[in-house]
């Protein structure tokens, strides 16, 4: 099966065609072997799109090329009408980023580790206090501020993971399998939260995962396997009638 | 602006993981601290020293030893703030920094500026219970020798980073630190004067002149005795820029500092 064979842009209302993530043509190689071949796809403003792929199937190499840790030779990657290649930062302030791994300092207070990353967006002082205040009650983790974060259970680390990365108010925000060890409450409730950020406001969410569940019908959905786009569009639409697991599980089959 | 906040930023989070790890502070004091009350008392009546620039009397074999000994600390902190790095890039931490909006060198020469800051605190603390022992230099030495133990430290620090820009994993570190950290140390004028290396025999003492640990411990020296030393600056420096240069380039995303990962 070809690779881009089935991609088809998603059907949405005029209003919606403000986009704020595109990525064309994308290519990038580990040594001889190909981690991501082609890959081409837009996102709206305002968006929920799921990324979803098995395990090796090239969602962590996109998110490193997505947020500036690599940087391929082949292939555009605009965020919020910034091109990463040709203005990181600009694209870097626009974005932010929940990855896969813990990326709190254990040893400090979640206020600290958000007072940290505020003023590596250029924050300090009273407009960072005052957005930390906001972003934890969004995330309904205030009571915790002062706790250490390595005092935290999983579901709560994420939550301020979350958290820290709304703090300088991207337009896009990426999350890289961010439900991963966490019990089934908690991961529900992580996704619906993160499900209720983009439904009121103009805040785009790129959700990578392998778990179909996490996935809402309304959702734009992205199918990924061994590096290249086997589909774009609303997830309702490639489900039709039939349980999307079992959707996804022949098109990961199909392509075997 | 964005770059004073980023940098006070990321000084007070060394500060503040150093703060909450005091064993690291001690350990690090222990360390030269031997080698001053033990090893050096030691070799006290075994090593003698003539009269050789910046000293103007004879000296004891202790008070000969301290910069080098300063330039321990540097060194090693150098080395442990890298390999906090590595483990840093392995937990994920090093990605939320080389996310920001900044241009990557400045985010390192930050991370350096802290190490230094942290490094250099220990040094003064080291110097202080020196004092206590009897080991002093003249009060404005110790005024004098703080950008020249800023330069050491920024140098050390750029080491450390390079390495580990080039090594992958925290175990494989640990083995560079070895090979790294004791030749440079001993193959240095830390622990004896470059004179007698030259009576051990010339290629060694080439080495060791070669050596920029050399240069660092020099430089130190001669600032705590308030005098100036050109060359140990110049070394010092372009050691520096050299140093910093390959961490750089070794950061570099096109170059794929993260490696696959699925």
């Amino acid at each position: 099966m070809s690779g881009n064979s089935l991609t088809r842009r998603p059907q949405y209302g005029e209003h919606d065609q403000v986009t704020a993530l595109t990525v064309s043509g994308l290519t990038y190689h580990f040594g001889a072997k190909t981690a991501l071949k082609d890959v081409s796809f837009s996102i709206p403003e305002g968006r929920f799109c799921a990324l979803l792929g098995p395990n090796g199937a090239g969602k962590s190499t996109l998110f490193s090329l997505l947020t500036g840790l690599l940087v391929s030779k082949a292939g555009t990657i605009t965020l919020n009408g910034h091109d990463m290649r040709r203005s990181p930062r600009s694209a870097l302030g626009d974005l932010g980023v929940v990855f896969q791994q813990t990326t709190l300092d254990l040893d400090l207070t979640v206020t600290q580790n958000l007072t940290y990353f505020a003023a590596l967006h250029g924050i300090s002082g009273r407009a960072a206090a005052k957005r930390i205040d906001d972003v934890l009650d969004r995330m309904s983790m205030r009571e915790r501020a002062h706790e250490k974060t390595r005092a935290l259970n999983g579901g709560h680390k994420r939550r301020v993971e979350i958290a820290r990365a709304l703090l300088h108010q991207p337009k896009v925000m990426l999350l890289d399998e961010p439900t991963v060890g966490l019990d089934a409450p908690a991961r529900a409730a992580i996704t619906d939260h993160v499900h209720s950020l983009c439904g009121n406001g103009d805040l785009t969410v790129l959700w990578a995962t392998h778990l179909t569940d996490e996935v809402r019908m309304s959702d734009d959905l992205i199918i990924l396997d061994r590096g290249t786009v086997l589909l774009h569009d609303l997830a309702g639409q490639i489900a039709g009638t039939r349980p999307l697991n079992g959707v996804f599980l022949d098109m990961i089959g199909a392509s075997s | 602006m964005i770059y004073l906040t980023s940098l006070v930023a990321i000084i007070q989070r060394e500060a503040l993981r150093y703060v909450n790890q005091r064993e690291r502070f001690i350990a690090a004091l222990v360390r030269p601290l031997v080698w001053l009350l033990v090893f050096a008392a030691g070799f006290r009546a075994a090593l003698g020293l003539s009269i050789t620039p910046p000293y103007q009397t004879y000296i004891t074999y202790e008070v000969y030893i301290v910069p080098g000994l300063c330039g321990m600390i540097l060194l090693f902190n150098g080395m442990q703030s890298s390999l906090s790095l590595v483990y840093d890039r392995e937990m994920g931490s090093m990605k939320v920094l080389l996310t920001a909006p900044l241009p990557r060198w400045w985010l390192l020469i930050c991370k350096l500026i802290g190490g230094t800051v942290i490094s250099i605190l220990q040094v003064y603390t080291f110097l202080a219970i020196a004092w206590l022992y009897g080991i002093k230099v003249p009060w404005t030495g110790y005024l004098a020798a703080l950008p020249a133990l800023m330069i050491a430290g920024m140098m050390l620090g750029a080491l450390g980073l390079a390495l580990s820009s080039f090594v992958k994993q925290l175990e494989n570190f640990a083995g560079v630190m070895n090979f790294v950290i004791f030749p440079m140390f001993f193959l240095s004028s830390a622990l004896y004067p470059l004179w007698k290396m030259a009576e051990a025999g010339r290629v060694l003492h080439d080495i060791c002149a070669a050596n920029p640990f050399t240069q660092a411990v020099e430089l130190i020296r001669f600032s705590l005795y308030r005098t100036g030393n050109p060359a140990a600056l110049g070394w010092t420096v372009l050691a520096t820029a050299v140093f910093l240069a390959l961490a750089i380039w070794g950061y570099d995303p096109a170059r794929g500092m993260t490696r696959k990962q699925g």
